[in-house]
Protein backbone atom coordinates (compact mmCIF):
# COMPACT_ATOMS: atom_id res chain seq x y z
CA UNK A 1 0.00 0.00 0.00
CA UNK A 2 1.22 3.51 -0.78
CA UNK A 3 0.07 6.11 1.64
CA UNK A 4 -0.40 9.85 1.37
CA UNK A 5 1.18 11.80 4.17
CA UNK A 6 -1.43 13.24 6.51
CA UNK A 7 -1.15 16.19 8.84
CA UNK A 8 -1.19 15.33 12.53
CA UNK A 9 -2.56 17.45 15.34
CA UNK A 10 0.03 18.38 17.96
CA UNK A 11 -1.20 17.96 21.53
CA UNK A 12 0.39 17.64 24.98
CA UNK A 13 -0.31 14.20 26.41
CA UNK A 14 1.06 11.72 28.92
CA UNK A 15 2.14 8.38 27.50
CA UNK A 16 -0.81 6.52 28.96
CA UNK A 17 -3.24 9.09 27.58
CA UNK A 18 -1.62 8.91 24.16
CA UNK A 19 -2.07 5.12 24.14
CA UNK A 20 -5.69 5.49 25.25
CA UNK A 21 -6.23 7.97 22.38
CA UNK A 22 -4.76 5.46 19.93
CA UNK A 23 -7.09 2.79 21.31
CA UNK A 24 -10.07 5.12 20.90
CA UNK A 25 -9.11 5.76 17.30
CA UNK A 26 -8.65 2.02 16.62
CA UNK A 27 -12.00 1.17 18.23
CA UNK A 28 -11.20 -2.52 18.98
CA UNK A 29 -14.02 -5.07 19.17
CA UNK A 30 -13.11 -6.15 22.69
CA UNK A 31 -10.92 -4.76 25.45
CA UNK A 32 -10.59 -6.85 28.62
CA UNK A 33 -8.36 -5.23 31.18
CA UNK A 34 -7.60 -4.85 34.86
CA UNK A 35 -6.08 -1.65 36.22
CA UNK A 36 -2.55 -1.70 37.63
CA UNK A 37 -0.18 1.20 38.23
CA UNK A 38 1.36 2.65 36.06
CA UNK A 39 -0.97 1.41 33.33
CA UNK A 40 -4.22 2.32 35.13
CA UNK A 41 -4.67 5.56 33.25
CA UNK A 42 -4.94 3.72 29.92
CA UNK A 43 -7.79 1.54 31.14
CA UNK A 44 -9.40 4.43 33.03
CA UNK A 45 -9.39 6.73 30.00
CA UNK A 46 -10.49 3.99 27.66
CA UNK A 47 -13.42 3.03 29.87
CA UNK A 48 -14.45 6.71 29.71
CA UNK A 49 -14.55 6.40 25.93
CA UNK A 50 -16.68 3.28 26.26
CA UNK A 51 -19.06 4.96 28.73
CA UNK A 52 -19.46 8.07 26.58
CA UNK A 53 -20.07 6.03 23.43
CA UNK A 54 -16.95 7.27 21.63
CA UNK A 55 -16.03 3.68 20.84
CA UNK A 56 -18.15 0.63 20.08
CA UNK A 57 -15.83 -1.65 22.04
CA UNK A 58 -17.17 -4.36 24.34
CA UNK A 59 -15.25 -3.53 27.51
CA UNK A 60 -14.85 -6.41 29.97
CA UNK A 61 -13.81 -5.23 33.45
CA UNK A 62 -12.33 -8.46 34.79
CA UNK A 63 -11.28 -9.61 38.27
CA UNK A 64 -7.58 -10.16 37.52
CA UNK A 65 -4.97 -10.11 34.79
CA UNK A 66 -5.17 -13.87 34.39
CA UNK A 67 -8.83 -13.28 33.63
CA UNK A 68 -8.15 -10.31 31.34
CA UNK A 69 -5.79 -12.27 29.13
CA UNK A 70 -8.13 -15.28 29.22
CA UNK A 71 -11.03 -13.08 28.11
CA UNK A 72 -8.84 -11.64 25.35
CA UNK A 73 -8.00 -15.16 24.19
CA UNK A 74 -11.66 -16.15 24.03
CA UNK A 75 -12.68 -12.95 22.26
CA UNK A 76 -9.83 -13.18 19.76
CA UNK A 77 -10.53 -16.86 19.03
CA UNK A 78 -14.14 -15.84 18.45
CA UNK A 79 -12.85 -13.56 15.71
CA UNK A 80 -12.57 -10.14 17.34
CA UNK A 81 -9.89 -7.49 17.24
CA UNK A 82 -8.80 -7.52 20.85
CA UNK A 83 -6.58 -5.37 23.04
CA UNK A 84 -5.54 -5.10 26.66
CA UNK A 85 -3.01 -3.21 28.75
CA UNK A 86 -0.97 -4.24 31.76
CA UNK A 87 2.20 -3.77 33.78
CA UNK A 88 4.54 -5.46 36.24
CA UNK A 89 2.77 -7.93 38.50
CA UNK A 90 -0.22 -7.90 36.18
CA UNK A 91 1.88 -9.40 33.41
CA UNK A 92 3.36 -11.86 35.88
CA UNK A 93 -0.15 -13.02 36.77
CA UNK A 94 -0.90 -13.45 33.06
CA UNK A 95 2.12 -15.68 32.53
CA UNK A 96 0.31 -18.96 31.96
CA UNK A 97 -2.15 -17.52 29.48
CA UNK A 98 0.42 -15.43 27.61
CA UNK A 99 1.60 -18.74 26.19
CA UNK A 100 -1.94 -19.82 25.33
CA UNK A 101 -2.41 -16.60 23.33
CA UNK A 102 0.78 -17.09 21.31
CA UNK A 103 0.46 -20.87 21.01
CA UNK A 104 -3.09 -20.45 19.68
CA UNK A 105 -1.73 -17.81 17.25
CA UNK A 106 -4.13 -15.11 18.40
CA UNK A 107 -3.10 -11.58 17.34
CA UNK A 108 -3.96 -9.90 20.63
CA UNK A 109 -2.37 -6.51 21.27
CA UNK A 110 -1.16 -5.57 24.73
CA UNK A 111 -0.02 -2.08 25.68
CA UNK A 112 2.61 -2.63 28.36
CA UNK A 113 3.64 0.12 30.75
CA UNK A 114 6.86 -1.22 32.26
CA UNK A 115 6.96 -1.72 36.01
CA UNK A 116 9.31 -3.65 38.27
CA UNK A 117 8.29 -6.92 39.90
CA UNK A 118 7.84 -7.28 43.65
CA UNK A 119 9.38 -7.87 46.16
CA UNK A 120 10.27 -5.42 47.58
CA UNK A 121 7.17 -3.61 46.40
CA UNK A 122 7.89 -0.98 43.76
CA UNK A 123 5.58 0.57 41.21
CA UNK A 124 8.27 2.28 39.11
CA UNK A 125 9.90 1.40 35.85
CA UNK A 126 12.18 -1.39 34.92
CA UNK A 127 11.85 -4.05 32.24
CA UNK A 128 11.53 -7.13 34.47
CA UNK A 129 7.92 -7.55 33.36
CA UNK A 130 8.30 -7.51 29.58
CA UNK A 131 11.72 -9.18 29.64
CA UNK A 132 10.16 -11.81 31.87
CA UNK A 133 7.77 -12.65 29.01
CA UNK A 134 10.44 -12.58 26.31
CA UNK A 135 10.24 -16.33 25.66
CA UNK A 136 6.43 -16.41 25.66
CA UNK A 137 6.09 -16.03 21.89
CA UNK A 138 4.94 -12.40 21.76
CA UNK A 139 6.36 -9.85 19.35
CA UNK A 140 7.90 -6.98 21.36
CA UNK A 141 8.50 -3.36 20.45
CA UNK A 142 9.93 -0.75 22.85
CA UNK A 143 8.95 2.92 22.80
CA UNK A 144 11.52 5.69 23.12
CA UNK A 145 9.14 8.56 23.81
CA UNK A 146 5.44 9.36 24.02
CA UNK A 147 5.20 9.89 20.27
CA UNK A 148 6.57 6.40 19.69
CA UNK A 149 4.20 4.98 22.31
CA UNK A 150 1.33 6.38 20.23
CA UNK A 151 2.87 5.35 16.90
CA UNK A 152 3.74 1.84 18.07
CA UNK A 153 0.32 1.35 19.68
CA UNK A 154 -1.12 1.64 16.17
CA UNK A 155 1.55 -0.33 14.32
CA UNK A 156 1.42 -3.38 16.59
CA UNK A 157 -2.12 -4.11 15.38
CA UNK A 158 -0.90 -4.39 11.79
CA UNK A 159 2.06 -6.53 12.86
CA UNK A 160 0.05 -8.92 15.02
CA UNK A 161 -2.69 -9.43 12.44
CA UNK A 162 -0.41 -9.81 9.41
CA UNK A 163 -1.12 -13.21 7.80
CA UNK A 164 2.60 -14.06 7.89
CA UNK A 165 2.72 -13.38 11.63
CA UNK A 166 -0.53 -13.96 13.57
CA UNK A 167 1.21 -13.58 16.89
CA UNK A 168 0.21 -11.55 19.93
CA UNK A 169 2.23 -8.36 20.18
CA UNK A 170 3.22 -5.82 22.79
CA UNK A 171 4.75 -2.42 22.70
CA UNK A 172 6.25 -1.27 25.97
CA UNK A 173 6.56 2.23 27.35
CA UNK A 174 8.53 2.99 30.49
CA UNK A 175 6.25 3.38 33.49
CA UNK A 176 5.98 6.97 34.79
CA UNK A 177 8.99 8.09 32.70
CA UNK A 178 6.77 7.93 29.60
CA UNK A 179 3.46 6.71 31.00
CA UNK A 180 2.91 9.72 33.26
CA UNK A 181 5.06 12.35 31.52
CA UNK A 182 3.52 14.98 29.30
CA UNK A 183 5.20 15.34 25.94
CA UNK A 184 4.30 16.85 22.62
CA UNK A 185 2.54 14.23 20.48
CA UNK A 186 1.12 14.44 17.01
CA UNK A 187 -2.16 12.59 16.78
CA UNK A 188 -3.35 11.33 13.43
CA UNK A 189 -6.92 11.97 12.28
CA UNK A 190 -9.22 9.13 13.40
CA UNK A 191 -9.92 8.09 9.79
CA UNK A 192 -6.20 7.85 8.99
CA UNK A 193 -5.69 5.48 11.91
CA UNK A 194 -8.69 3.38 10.93
CA UNK A 195 -7.55 3.22 7.33
CA UNK A 196 -4.00 2.30 8.37
CA UNK A 197 -5.07 -0.63 10.53
CA UNK A 198 -7.83 -1.72 8.13
CA UNK A 199 -10.32 -4.40 9.03
CA UNK A 200 -9.33 -7.67 10.65
CA UNK A 201 -10.32 -10.90 8.94
CA UNK A 202 -9.69 -13.80 11.30
CA UNK A 203 -8.57 -17.11 9.79
CA UNK A 204 -10.51 -19.48 12.05
CA UNK A 205 -13.16 -17.49 13.96
CA UNK A 206 -15.08 -19.60 16.45
CA UNK A 207 -18.25 -17.64 15.71
CA UNK A 208 -18.24 -18.80 12.08
CA UNK A 209 -20.77 -21.56 12.72
CA UNK A 210 -20.63 -22.73 9.11
CA UNK A 211 -16.96 -23.68 9.59
CA UNK A 212 -16.73 -25.12 13.10
CA UNK A 213 -13.22 -25.37 14.53
CA UNK A 214 -11.65 -26.50 17.79
CA UNK A 215 -9.24 -24.24 19.72
CA UNK A 216 -6.90 -25.51 22.41
CA UNK A 217 -7.04 -29.27 21.93
CA UNK A 218 -4.59 -31.69 23.51
CA UNK A 219 -1.46 -31.79 21.38
CA UNK A 220 1.02 -34.46 22.39
CA UNK A 221 4.35 -35.95 21.27
CA UNK A 222 3.21 -36.29 17.67
CA UNK A 223 2.35 -32.65 16.76
CA UNK A 224 3.17 -30.26 19.64
CA UNK A 225 6.74 -29.73 18.40
CA UNK A 226 5.50 -29.03 14.84
CA UNK A 227 3.20 -26.32 16.19
CA UNK A 228 6.11 -24.76 18.10
CA UNK A 229 8.19 -24.91 14.91
CA UNK A 230 5.43 -22.92 13.16
CA UNK A 231 5.52 -20.31 15.93
CA UNK A 232 9.29 -19.97 15.58
CA UNK A 233 8.88 -19.45 11.84
CA UNK A 234 6.17 -16.83 12.35
CA UNK A 235 8.59 -14.92 14.59
CA UNK A 236 11.24 -14.99 11.88
CA UNK A 237 8.72 -13.68 9.33
CA UNK A 238 7.67 -10.94 11.77
CA UNK A 239 11.05 -9.22 11.24
CA UNK A 240 10.15 -8.18 7.69
CA UNK A 241 6.62 -7.30 8.74
CA UNK A 242 7.78 -4.98 11.56
CA UNK A 243 10.11 -3.23 9.09
CA UNK A 244 7.43 -3.01 6.37
CA UNK A 245 4.73 -1.66 8.69
CA UNK A 246 7.24 0.89 9.97
CA UNK A 247 7.96 2.02 6.40
CA UNK A 248 4.26 2.38 5.63
CA UNK A 249 3.71 4.32 8.85
CA UNK A 250 6.59 6.54 7.74
CA UNK A 251 4.79 7.29 4.47
CA UNK A 252 1.74 8.30 6.46
CA UNK A 253 3.43 10.35 9.17
CA UNK A 254 7.06 10.97 8.25
CA UNK A 255 8.01 8.93 11.34
CA UNK A 256 9.63 5.54 10.79
CA UNK A 257 11.98 3.83 13.24
CA UNK A 258 12.48 0.39 11.68
CA UNK A 259 13.91 -2.53 13.65
CA UNK A 260 16.93 -0.68 15.05
CA UNK A 261 18.03 2.90 14.75
CA UNK A 262 21.47 4.46 15.04
CA UNK A 263 22.22 7.85 16.56
CA UNK A 264 25.55 9.36 15.44
CA UNK A 265 26.49 5.73 14.99
CA UNK A 266 28.13 5.54 11.59
CA UNK A 267 31.52 6.99 12.52
CA UNK A 268 31.25 6.12 16.21
CA UNK A 269 33.98 4.15 17.98
CA UNK A 270 32.25 3.83 21.33
CA UNK A 271 28.68 2.63 21.26
CA UNK A 272 25.94 2.01 23.77
CA UNK A 273 23.00 -0.24 22.96
CA UNK A 274 19.68 0.29 24.73
CA UNK A 275 15.90 0.24 24.42
CA UNK A 276 13.05 2.23 25.92
CA UNK A 277 13.09 5.81 27.18
CA UNK A 278 16.76 5.72 28.21
CA UNK A 279 17.56 5.95 24.51
CA UNK A 280 16.55 9.61 24.72
CA UNK A 281 18.84 10.18 27.72
CA UNK A 282 21.71 8.51 25.87
CA UNK A 283 21.25 10.82 22.87
CA UNK A 284 21.96 13.77 25.18
CA UNK A 285 25.03 11.98 26.53
CA UNK A 286 26.24 11.19 23.02
CA UNK A 287 26.01 14.88 22.10
CA UNK A 288 27.91 15.84 25.26
CA UNK A 289 30.67 13.32 24.44
CA UNK A 290 30.81 14.45 20.82
CA UNK A 291 31.26 18.03 22.07
CA UNK A 292 34.37 16.74 23.87
CA UNK A 293 35.64 15.15 20.69
CA UNK A 294 34.74 11.56 21.62
CA UNK A 295 33.26 9.48 18.84
CA UNK A 296 30.28 8.28 20.82
CA UNK A 297 27.25 6.66 19.28
CA UNK A 298 24.06 4.83 20.11
CA UNK A 299 22.22 1.83 18.73
CA UNK A 300 18.57 1.84 19.72
CA UNK A 301 16.71 -1.46 19.64
CA UNK A 302 13.08 -0.86 18.73
CA UNK A 303 12.17 -4.48 17.99
CA UNK A 304 13.37 -6.93 20.65
CA UNK A 305 11.24 -9.94 19.64
CA UNK A 306 12.01 -11.08 17.02
CA UNK A 307 15.56 -9.92 17.61
CA UNK A 308 17.03 -8.24 14.52
CA UNK A 309 20.37 -10.02 14.78
CA UNK A 310 21.70 -9.18 11.34
CA UNK A 311 20.87 -5.47 11.60
CA UNK A 312 22.50 -5.33 15.05
CA UNK A 313 25.64 -7.13 13.89
CA UNK A 314 26.00 -4.87 10.87
CA UNK A 315 25.44 -1.74 12.95
CA UNK A 316 28.07 -2.74 15.52
CA UNK A 317 30.69 -4.32 13.25
CA UNK A 318 34.09 -2.70 13.68
CA UNK A 319 33.22 -0.67 16.76
CA UNK A 320 36.04 -0.30 19.31
CA UNK A 321 34.02 -0.90 22.47
CA UNK A 322 30.36 -1.48 23.25
CA UNK A 323 28.22 -1.16 26.36
CA UNK A 324 24.81 -2.82 26.38
CA UNK A 325 22.34 -1.43 28.90
CA UNK A 326 19.78 -3.72 30.52
CA UNK A 327 16.92 -2.47 32.67
CA UNK A 328 16.31 -5.95 34.11
CA UNK A 329 18.29 -8.70 35.76
CA UNK A 330 18.35 -12.33 34.75
CA UNK A 331 19.48 -13.62 38.12
CA UNK A 332 22.22 -16.22 37.89
CA UNK A 333 22.86 -15.58 34.22
CA UNK A 334 26.32 -14.30 33.34
CA UNK A 335 24.73 -11.24 31.76
CA UNK A 336 21.26 -9.82 31.09
CA UNK A 337 18.75 -10.23 28.24
CA UNK A 338 19.70 -7.45 25.81
CA UNK A 339 23.44 -8.02 26.19
CA UNK A 340 22.93 -11.72 25.57
CA UNK A 341 21.07 -11.03 22.32
CA UNK A 342 23.60 -8.46 21.13
CA UNK A 343 26.60 -10.67 21.83
CA UNK A 344 24.93 -13.69 20.21
CA UNK A 345 24.17 -11.56 17.12
CA UNK A 346 27.79 -10.39 16.90
CA UNK A 347 29.26 -13.86 17.46
CA UNK A 348 27.04 -15.56 14.89
CA UNK A 349 28.05 -12.93 12.33
CA UNK A 350 31.76 -13.32 13.02
CA UNK A 351 32.43 -10.31 15.24
CA UNK A 352 33.93 -10.25 18.72
CA UNK A 353 34.29 -6.64 19.86
CA UNK A 354 35.02 -5.64 23.44
CA UNK A 355 31.63 -5.40 25.08
CA UNK A 356 30.34 -4.98 28.61
CA UNK A 357 26.89 -5.11 30.17
CA UNK A 358 25.39 -2.46 32.44
CA UNK A 359 22.35 -3.19 34.57
CA UNK A 360 20.64 0.12 35.31
CA UNK A 361 17.50 1.87 36.44
CA UNK A 362 15.87 -0.94 38.43
CA UNK A 363 12.76 0.06 40.32
CA UNK A 364 12.73 3.44 38.58
CA UNK A 365 16.24 4.48 39.68
CA UNK A 366 16.93 7.65 37.75
CA UNK A 367 19.36 7.37 34.87
CA UNK A 368 20.96 10.66 33.86
CA UNK A 369 23.27 11.76 31.03
CA UNK A 370 26.27 12.11 33.40
CA UNK A 371 26.07 8.37 34.19
CA UNK A 372 25.98 7.52 30.50
CA UNK A 373 29.00 9.79 29.92
CA UNK A 374 30.86 7.74 32.53
CA UNK A 375 30.03 4.63 30.55
CA UNK A 376 31.59 6.20 27.44
CA UNK A 377 34.70 7.08 29.49
CA UNK A 378 34.90 3.46 30.59
CA UNK A 379 34.57 2.32 26.95
CA UNK A 380 37.52 4.53 26.02
CA UNK A 381 39.52 2.95 28.86
CA UNK A 382 38.47 -0.56 27.80
CA UNK A 383 39.54 0.19 24.24
CA UNK A 384 43.02 1.06 25.47
CA UNK A 385 43.54 -1.37 28.33
CA UNK A 386 41.13 -4.19 27.57
CA UNK A 387 38.26 -5.27 29.78
CA UNK A 388 39.28 -5.41 33.40
CA UNK A 389 36.79 -6.26 36.09
CA UNK A 390 33.49 -7.97 35.53
CA UNK A 391 31.57 -8.03 32.23
CA UNK A 392 28.39 -7.16 34.15
CA UNK A 393 28.42 -3.84 35.97
CA UNK A 394 25.74 -2.05 37.97
CA UNK A 395 25.08 1.59 37.09
CA UNK A 396 24.43 4.02 39.95
CA UNK A 397 24.12 1.45 42.72
CA UNK A 398 25.56 2.60 46.05
CA UNK A 399 28.40 0.48 47.41
CA UNK B 1 13.15 -48.22 15.50
CA UNK B 2 16.93 -48.41 15.80
CA UNK B 3 18.81 -45.29 14.68
CA UNK B 4 16.18 -44.07 12.23
CA UNK B 5 15.84 -40.40 13.19
CA UNK B 6 13.32 -39.46 10.53
CA UNK B 7 10.44 -39.66 13.00
CA UNK B 8 8.16 -41.05 10.34
CA UNK B 9 6.87 -43.79 12.57
CA UNK B 10 3.48 -42.98 13.96
CA UNK B 11 3.80 -42.84 17.72
CA UNK B 12 0.17 -42.54 18.57
CA UNK B 13 -1.76 -44.29 15.87
CA UNK B 14 -2.15 -41.54 13.27
CA UNK B 15 -2.39 -43.03 9.85
CA UNK B 16 -0.32 -40.28 8.19
CA UNK B 17 1.94 -37.99 10.16
CA UNK B 18 2.38 -34.52 8.63
CA UNK B 19 5.14 -31.91 8.67
CA UNK B 20 4.90 -28.46 10.28
CA UNK B 21 4.18 -26.72 6.99
CA UNK B 22 1.12 -28.92 6.30
CA UNK B 23 -0.90 -28.47 9.48
CA UNK B 24 -3.19 -25.64 10.61
CA UNK B 25 -1.50 -23.10 12.91
CA UNK B 26 -2.11 -22.78 16.61
CA UNK B 27 -3.17 -26.39 17.13
CA UNK B 28 -6.54 -25.44 15.67
CA UNK B 29 -8.59 -28.37 14.43
CA UNK B 30 -10.18 -26.91 11.33
CA UNK B 31 -12.16 -29.96 10.17
CA UNK B 32 -15.10 -31.15 12.20
CA UNK B 33 -15.43 -34.86 12.94
CA UNK B 34 -11.86 -35.82 12.15
CA UNK B 35 -11.41 -37.88 15.30
CA UNK B 36 -12.26 -40.83 13.07
CA UNK B 37 -8.78 -40.47 11.55
CA UNK B 38 -7.22 -40.84 14.96
CA UNK B 39 -7.05 -44.54 15.66
CA UNK B 40 -7.00 -44.99 19.40
CA UNK B 41 -7.44 -48.78 19.36
CA UNK B 42 -3.74 -49.18 20.08
CA UNK B 43 -4.25 -47.76 23.59
CA UNK B 44 -6.33 -50.80 24.58
CA UNK B 45 -5.10 -53.37 27.10
CA UNK B 46 -8.46 -55.14 27.50
CA UNK B 47 -10.61 -56.02 24.49
CA UNK B 48 -14.41 -56.23 24.58
CA UNK B 49 -15.58 -59.57 23.17
CA UNK B 50 -19.20 -59.36 22.06
CA UNK B 51 -21.37 -62.48 22.17
CA UNK B 52 -23.97 -62.08 19.44
CA UNK B 53 -25.97 -65.00 20.90
CA UNK B 54 -26.53 -63.26 24.26
CA UNK B 55 -27.17 -59.78 22.75
CA UNK B 56 -30.82 -58.65 22.58
CA UNK B 57 -30.03 -55.40 20.71
CA UNK B 58 -31.09 -53.11 23.55
CA UNK B 59 -28.11 -50.90 22.50
CA UNK B 60 -27.32 -49.74 26.04
CA UNK B 61 -23.67 -50.31 25.05
CA UNK B 62 -24.08 -47.91 22.09
CA UNK B 63 -25.54 -45.26 24.42
CA UNK B 64 -22.73 -45.56 26.96
CA UNK B 65 -19.68 -46.01 24.72
CA UNK B 66 -17.69 -42.73 25.07
CA UNK B 67 -15.95 -43.28 21.73
CA UNK B 68 -18.83 -44.27 19.48
CA UNK B 69 -17.16 -47.62 18.94
CA UNK B 70 -20.27 -49.82 19.02
CA UNK B 71 -21.17 -50.58 15.41
CA UNK B 72 -24.88 -50.51 14.63
CA UNK B 73 -26.25 -51.37 11.18
CA UNK B 74 -29.96 -51.17 10.32
CA UNK B 75 -30.82 -50.78 14.00
CA UNK B 76 -28.95 -53.93 14.99
CA UNK B 77 -25.66 -54.19 16.92
CA UNK B 78 -23.04 -55.30 14.40
CA UNK B 79 -19.88 -55.55 16.49
CA UNK B 80 -17.19 -53.30 17.93
CA UNK B 81 -14.90 -50.87 16.10
CA UNK B 82 -11.56 -52.06 17.43
CA UNK B 83 -9.65 -49.32 15.56
CA UNK B 84 -11.12 -46.77 17.97
CA UNK B 85 -12.18 -48.76 21.08
CA UNK B 86 -9.81 -47.83 23.94
CA UNK B 87 -10.93 -50.77 26.05
CA UNK B 88 -12.48 -48.76 28.89
CA UNK B 89 -14.95 -51.58 29.63
CA UNK B 90 -18.02 -49.39 30.19
CA UNK B 91 -20.00 -51.42 27.62
CA UNK B 92 -19.25 -54.67 29.45
CA UNK B 93 -20.19 -53.13 32.79
CA UNK B 94 -23.47 -51.69 31.52
CA UNK B 95 -24.68 -54.56 29.29
CA UNK B 96 -27.84 -55.97 30.99
CA UNK B 97 -27.41 -59.30 29.18
CA UNK B 98 -23.75 -59.86 30.08
CA UNK B 99 -23.07 -60.13 26.36
CA UNK B 100 -19.74 -58.29 26.45
CA UNK B 101 -16.66 -59.65 28.21
CA UNK B 102 -13.38 -57.78 28.68
CA UNK B 103 -10.40 -59.99 27.85
CA UNK B 104 -6.71 -59.14 28.08
CA UNK B 105 -5.41 -58.20 24.64
CA UNK B 106 -2.72 -60.89 24.78
CA UNK B 107 -5.41 -63.54 25.27
CA UNK B 108 -8.11 -61.99 23.09
CA UNK B 109 -7.23 -63.70 19.81
CA UNK B 110 -7.40 -67.09 21.52
CA UNK B 111 -10.73 -66.21 23.10
CA UNK B 112 -12.19 -65.09 19.77
CA UNK B 113 -11.20 -68.45 18.19
CA UNK B 114 -13.01 -70.44 20.94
Amino acid sequence: MTLQKVKGTPVALEGDRAVAEAMRQMNPDVVAAYPITPQTEIVMRFSDFVASGEVETEFIPVESEHASMSACIGACAAGGRVQTASAGAGIALMWEVLWVASGSRLPIVMHVVNRSLSAPLNIHCDHSDSMGMRDAGWVQLYDEDVQEAYDNAIQVVRIAEHPDVLLPTIHALDGFILGHSVERVELLPDEAVQEFIGTYTPVHPLLDVDHPVTYGPMDLQDYFFEHKRQQAEAMVRALDVVAQVSREFGELTGRSHGLVEGYRLEDADYVTVALGSTVGTIKTAVDLMRDQGVRAGLLKIRCFRPFPAEAVAQALAGKKAIAVLDRSLSFGAQVNPLYLEVIASLYTHGFAPKAVNYAYGLGGRDTIPAQICEIYQELIRIDGEGITGPILRYLAVRD
Amino acid sequence: MGCDSSNTISISGLSKIKGWREIPIGGVIADAGNSQEYETGGWRSFRPIWDEGKCNNCKVCWVYCPDGSIRVRDGVVAGIDLNHCKGCGICAKECPQGAIEMVEESKAEEKVRQ
